[in-house]
C-alpha cells in the first residue's frame, strides 16, 4: 500500500437534524482489494457510502479518487467516475427482463426501439467476462433473490464500475447464495475491481475482506488487516465493549407444560396443508427451538398459536386453556406473547409513535385508557420507562417507529411483548437483521424470561441461534416434527433432519 | 424484500410524511391552491377579462372580508354575503369528515352523496311528522334520525367489506344511486314523502318546530347548523386521537396486518369507520334540510353534489380537522363568490365564473392528488440534482 490509494475519504462529516451520522470519518480503498466497512446498525456505514455515491452531500471533508479531489453531486456523476453501488434493497424493475434491467439507461437501440438481441448479447458477454451466470431473457420477478443481486452487480459493471459498493449484500441471501457471492467477489477482484463490502456480520467480513474498517456511532474506530483479526476483537471494536458471542445460561429447570400443541393441521393462504399433524409441548422455564428450512409450516404454526389463523384440526392449549379456535385477542389475553417474524409488516405500525406501538395490545386497558378514552400522557410515560429499560436508541416515545433502525425497532417489539409478562412467548426470527450488540441483548432477554418461568418457543432459520439458545430442539419438516435433539447435537445431524433425512430414533 | 421497492409502498409513504412534517403539512395544500388559482387566472385571461379584477370581484362576493371589518356589524351587506358562504360551508365540512374518517381507516368513502341523501330523507320524515314536539326535541330527533340513516348507509358498505371483501369504492358508489333513486321516488314519483299536491314533484315543508334557529338576517339567513358542523370537527379530532376506537381505526388504516396482530378486529373497524363516516354525511343532509331548504324538490337531486365536493375538501384538508375547516371554507366561498347572484357581470361573466369555480376545484384536486409527484420532484431536485436549480454546496475544506 505504498502508492496513493485508489480512493480516499478524509474527514467526512454529515449531520442530520439531531444526529451526526458521520463524524470526521476516514476511509481508504486500494486498487484490487476487498475492504469491509463494519459497524452496528446506525453506525453511519450507509450514510458514508451514500455520500460516496452522490446521494448525500457531506457537510465537511473531501473525497479523493486516484489522488484527485472530486465532488460527487449525483449517482450519475458517481457512475461516470466508475463507482457503482448495489443497494440493500434492489433497484430493479420486476416486470422487465434481466438484460433490459442491466442495459437500462444505456440501451442499445435501433431507432426508437430497444435492440433486444444486442442487449442480450452484451449482457451475455459481460456475464461471461466476470463469471456471473445469468439468463438475460428471464424476467427479474421470476428469478431468485441471489440472482437479482447478480443482476445488480452486472448492472454496475455494465456501466463501467471500477469501485463496487455492496450494501449489506448478504442480508437477503441464504447461506449458499452468500457463499456464491463470496466466490463472485474473488473473481471480480481478479479482474482488478475494488470492492467496498458493508456488513455487520463478523464471520463474513473475516472471510471476504483484506482490510476491515470499523465504524461506531459515526466515527472511524480502526482499520485492521484480516490477518490477526478475530470475531471477538472486531465485536469489541464495533460495540465498544466486551461482547458475549456465546449465550450464557444455566441449565433449564422445566416445570409444568404451558403450551401444548396436539395433532395440529393448518392450511396456508393457498389452501395447502402446511402443518400436518404437529404435536409438541413447551414447559415453563425452557426454551424449545424449532429448526427447519423456511416454508415447512413454521409460519402457519406461529399464526395458529397466536390466533391469527384458524387451524383445521387439532388442539392448542395454553396453561390448560383451550385456544384452538381462539381469536388473536383471546390468545393475547390468555398470555401468549409473540415476537413476529416480520417486525415491519406485523410487529409495528410504522406510522405510529413508539408510545402508540408499545400500547398495541394493551391500549384498551388501564392505565392506557378507561371507558374507551385514551390517556396519551400515560402511554408516553409508560413508553419512556420501557424504552430506557430496553435500551432503545434513536428516538423517544413520540418518535415515529419508521424512523428507528431495524435493531431498535426489534427492541421495541421485544419490550412490548416481554413487558406483558406472557406465559408463553413465541419468538419468531427474533434477531433477523440485527447486529451483534442487539443480538446479544435479545438473547439475554430471552434467557432471562426463561428463568422467570415462561415457556419460550423459538423459531429460527439460523441454526446457530437455535443451537445456542434452545434447551430442546425440534426439527420441523413438511409440517411435522420429525425429530428431537438436545442442544449438544452436531450441526450436521440437525442439517440432515432438516432436509428430511432418515430419522434415527433408535437411541444409542 | 425480494424485488425492487414498490414506488407506492412504504418508502414513498415515509418520504411523504417526512416531507409534510417539515412544514406542518402545509406545503402541498397551499402549493396546490396557489397553482390552481394561477391556472384559473390564465383561463380568465383567455376569456378576455382581467384575472385580478375577476378574483377581486369573486372575493368581494364571498363576504369573507367581513371578518376583517372590526367592529363586526351584523347588518352590513358583507355579512349577508358571508352568511351564504357559511351556509354552503356547513354541509361541506360534514361530508368532508365522512371521507376523512373512512380514510383514516384506510378506506375511500365515495358514498358521501348517498349517505347525505339518506340522512336528509330520514330528517325529512321526522321533520314532517311528530308535530307539536318542543322545538329543541324535534330538531334533535331529526338530527339523530339523519345520523342513523347515514350510518346505516355507510355501514352497509362496511359490512360488505368486512364479510365478503367487497371494495368500498364500488359498493359506496352503487349505494349512492340506490339512495338517489329511492329519494326521488319518495318525494317525486308518488312516494310517501311527496307533498300534498300530487302533481308537484316536491315534498311539503317540514314542521316549523323542526327548523334550525337562524343566526343571521335577510331572506336566507345562516342557521345554527354551522355550530353543529364545527362541533363535529371537534368530535372528529377527539374520537380519532383520544379514544380507543380512534386508535383502532388508525391502526387498521396504517397497517391492518399489525392491527390484527395487536388483537384488533379489522372487519369490525371497517364497519364502524364507514358507519361513523356515514353518520357525518347524514348530518350534512339534515343541516341543509333543517337549516334552509325545508323541503326537497325535483331539482335538488341533480344539483346537489355536496357529497362529492366533500371528497375534494377532505383531500385538500389532509384529513385533519383544522385543514378541513379551511378547505371547506375555501370551496364554499368559491361556490358563492362565483354564483351569478354575487358576481358583477361587468367584471366577469357569471356563467363563465361558475365554470371557473369548477375548474379551480378540479385543479386543486389534481394538484393535491399529484403530491407524490411533487415530493418526487422536490427530492430529486435536492438529492440528485438532475433538474431544477442545483443547490449550492458549501465549499469543501482542503
Amino acid at each position: 500500500m505504498a502508492d496513493a490509494p485508489l480512493l480516499e475519504l478524509k474527514g467526512i462529516t454529515k449531520r442530520f437534524p439531531g444526529v451526526v451520522a458521520n463524524d470526521h470519518v476516514d476511509f481508504e480503498l486500494a486498487e484490487g482489494e476487498v475492504h469491509a466497512l463494519l459497524g452496528e446498525n446506525g453506525a453511519g456505514k450507509s450514510t458514508l457510502m451514500n455520500i460516496l455515491y452522490g446521494l448525500y452531500h457531506p457537510d465537511e471533508g473531501e473525497i479523493r479518487l486516484r489522488g484527485k479531489n472530486v465532488r460527487i453531486h449525483s449517482p450519475r456523476e458517481a457512475i461516470d467516475l466508475g463507482i457503482g453501488m448495489v443497494h440493500q434493497h434492489f433497484m430493479l424493475i420486476p416486470v422487465m427482463t434481466v438484460a433490459e434491467n442491466i442495459v437500462l439507461h444505456e440501451e442499445p437501440h435501433t431507432g426508437p426501439f430497444l435492440d433486444e438481441s444486442e442487449a442480450d448479447e452484451r449482457v451475455r458477454e459481460i456475464s461471461k467476462q466476470f463469471g456471473l451466470a445469468v439468463r438475460p431473457e428471464a424476467r427479474v420477478e421470476s428469478i431468485s433473490v441471489g440472482m437479482q443481486q447478480r443482476v445488480e452487480i452486472l448492472k454496475a459493471l455494465f456501466r463501467g464500475a471500477e469501485i463496487l459498493i455492496l450494501d449489506e449484500p448478504t442480508a437477503v441471501l441464504t447461506p449458499q447464495e452468500a457463499q456464491e457471492l463470496f466466490e463472485i467477489l474473488e473473481s471480480l477482484k481478479a479482474e482488478g475491481k475494488s470492492i467496498i463490502f458493508i456488513s455487520h456480520k463478523l464471520n463474513e467480513v473475516l472471510e471476504v475482506a483484506e482490510r476491515i474498517t470499523v465504524l461506531r456511532r459515526g466515527k472511524t474506530i480502526e482499520t485492521v488487516p484480516r490477518e490477526g483479526a478475530t470475531e471477538e476483537g472486531l465485536a469489541r471494536l464495533m460495540v465498544g465493549r466486551e461482547v458475549l458471542l456465546r449465550v450464557e445460561k444455566k441449565p433449564a429447570e422445566p416445570k409444568e407444560p404451558l403450551l401444548q400443541v396436539n395433532d395440529l393441521h393448518v392450511l396456508d393462504e393457498r389452501g395447502l396443508e402446511t402443518c400436518r399433524g404437529l404435536s409438541f409441548e413447551v414447559h415453563a422455564g425452557e426454551i424449545v427451538g424449532i429448526a427447519g428450512v423456511d416454508g415447512n409450516g413454521q409460519s402457519q404454526l406461529i399464526d395458529a398459536i397466536t390466533g391469527l389463523r384458524r387451524p383445521e384440526n387439532g388442539q392448542i392449549r395454553v396453561a390448560d386453556q383451550d385456544l384452538t379456535w381462539g381469536s388473536s385477542r383471546e390468545c393475547l389475553d390468555a398470555g401468549v406473547g409473540h415476537i413476529p417474524e416480520d417486525r415491519q409488516l406485523r410487529g409495528l405500525v410504522l406510522d405510529f409513535t413508539l408510545a402508540e406501538n408499545l400500547a398495541l395490545h394493551d391500549y384498551r386497558l388501564e392505565p392506557d385508557s378507561k371507558y374507551g378514552w385514551l390517556f396519551p400522557r400515560r402511554m408516553i410515560a409508560r413508553a419512556r420507562k420501557l424504552l430506557t429499560e430496553f435500551d432503545v436508541r434513536g428516538g423517544g416515545p413520540q418518535t415515529l417507529a419508521s424512523s428507528l433502525s431495524g435493531g431498535n425497532q426489534q427492541k421495541v417489539v421485544v419490550a412490548r411483548e416481554v413487558a406483558r409478562n406472557p406465559q408463553v412467548l413465541i419468538a419468531a426470527q427474533p434477531t433477523r437483521g440485527l447486529d451483534v450488540g442487539a443480538i446479544e441483548f435479545v438473547h439475554r432477554r430471552l434467557v432471562e424470561e426463561r428463568d422467570e418461568g415462561r415457556a419460550i418457543l423459538l423459531i429460527s432459520f439460523e441454526l446457530d441461534e437455535i443451537l445456542s439458545l434452545s434447551d430442546r430442539i425440534l426439527v420441523i419438516y413438511e409440517g411435522r416434527i420429525v425429530s428431537e435433539f438436545s442442544p449438544d447435537v452436531s450441526e450436521e445431524e440437525i442439517g440432515i433432519a432438516m432436509l428430511g433425512g432418515t430419522r434415527e430414533e433408535t437411541a444409542a | 424484500m425480494t424485488l425492487a421497492p414498490d414506488p407506492e409502498g412504504r418508502s414513498g409513504f415515509a418520504a411523504l410524511s417526512s416531507f409534510y412534517d417539515r412544514a406542518g403539512g402545509l406545503i402541498i395544500p397551499l402549493a396546490a391552491t396557489v397553482l390552481a388559482f394561477f391556472v384559473g387566472g390564465l383561463v380568465v385571461l383567455a376569456t378576455g377579462a382581467n384575472p385580478l379584477a375577476a378574483y377581486k370581484a369573486i372575493f368581494d362576493g364571498t363576504g369573507l372580508v367581513w371578518f376583517f371589518q372590526i367592529p363586526w356589524d351584523p347588518h352590513s351587506p358583507e355579512f349577508a354575503d358571508l352568511q351564504q358562504t357559511l351556509l354552503i360551508t356547513t354541509p361541506l365540512i360534514l361530508t368532508a369528515l365522512a371521507v376523512a374518517f373512512a380514510f383514516r381507516c384506510g378506506m375511500f368513502n365515495i358514498g358521501g352523496q348517498g349517505q347525505y341523501w339518506v340522512g336528509l330523507m330520514c330528517a325529512l320524515y321526522v321533520g314532517l311528522h311528530f308535530e307539536g314536539l318542543p322545538r329543541p326535541l324535534h330538531i334533535l330527533l331529526c338530527v339523530v334520525a339523519s345520523m342513523l340513516g347515514g350510518a346505516v348507509w355507510g355501514g352497509i358498505a362496511g359490512i360488505l367489506k368486512a364479510t365478503v371483501g367487497a371494495h368500498e369504492v364500488i359498493s359506496t358508489i352503487m349505494l349512492n344511486w340506490i339512495a338517489i333513486w329511492t329519494g326521488r321516488w319518495l318525494v317525486e314519483l308518488g312516494g310517501p314523502l311527496q307533498g300534498s299536491e300530487p302533481a308537484v314533484p316536491r315534498s311539503n315543508d317540514i314542521d316549523a318546530s323542526a327548523q334550525l334557529w337562524p343566526i343571521g338576517t335577510g331572506l336566507q339567513p345562516l342557521h345554527s347548523g354551522i355550530f353543529i358542523a364545527l362541533f363535529a370537527l371537534v368530535v372528529y379530532h377527539f374520537v380519532l386521537n383520544r379514544t380507543t376506537l380512534g386508535y383502532e381505526v388508525r391502526a387498521v388504516g396504517f397497517n391492518p396486518e399489525a392491527a390484527r396482530y395487536g388483537g384488533i378486529s379489522v372487519g369490525k373497524n371497517y364497519f364502524l369507520a364507514l358507519a361513523i363516516a356515514g353518520a357525518f354525511a347524514g348530518v350534512a343532509g339534515s343541516m341543509d334540510l333543517l337549516g334552509w331548504k325545508f323541503h326537497v324538490a325535483e331539482n335538488d337531486f341533480p344539483i346537489g353534489l355536496v357529497g362529492f365536493t366533500g371528497i375534494a375538501v377532505a383531500l385538500l384538508g389532509r384529513n385533519k380537522a383544522v385543514g378541513i375547516l379551511f378547505a371547506a371554507l375555501l370551496f364554499g366561498a368559491l361556490q358563492v363568490g362565483t354564483s351569478p347572484r354575487q358576481l358583477d357581470p361587468n367584471v366577469f361573466n357569471p356563467e363563465l365564473a361558475t365554470n371557473l369555480s369548477t375548474i379551480i376545484q378540479a385543479l386543486i384536486i389534481l394538484f393535491v392528488g399529484a403530491e407524490l409527484l411533487i415530493v418526487y420532484i422536490w427530492q430529486a431536485r435536492k438529492r440528485v440534482g438532475f433538474s431544477g436549480p442545483r443547490r449550492v454546496e458549501p465549499e469543501l475544506k482542503t
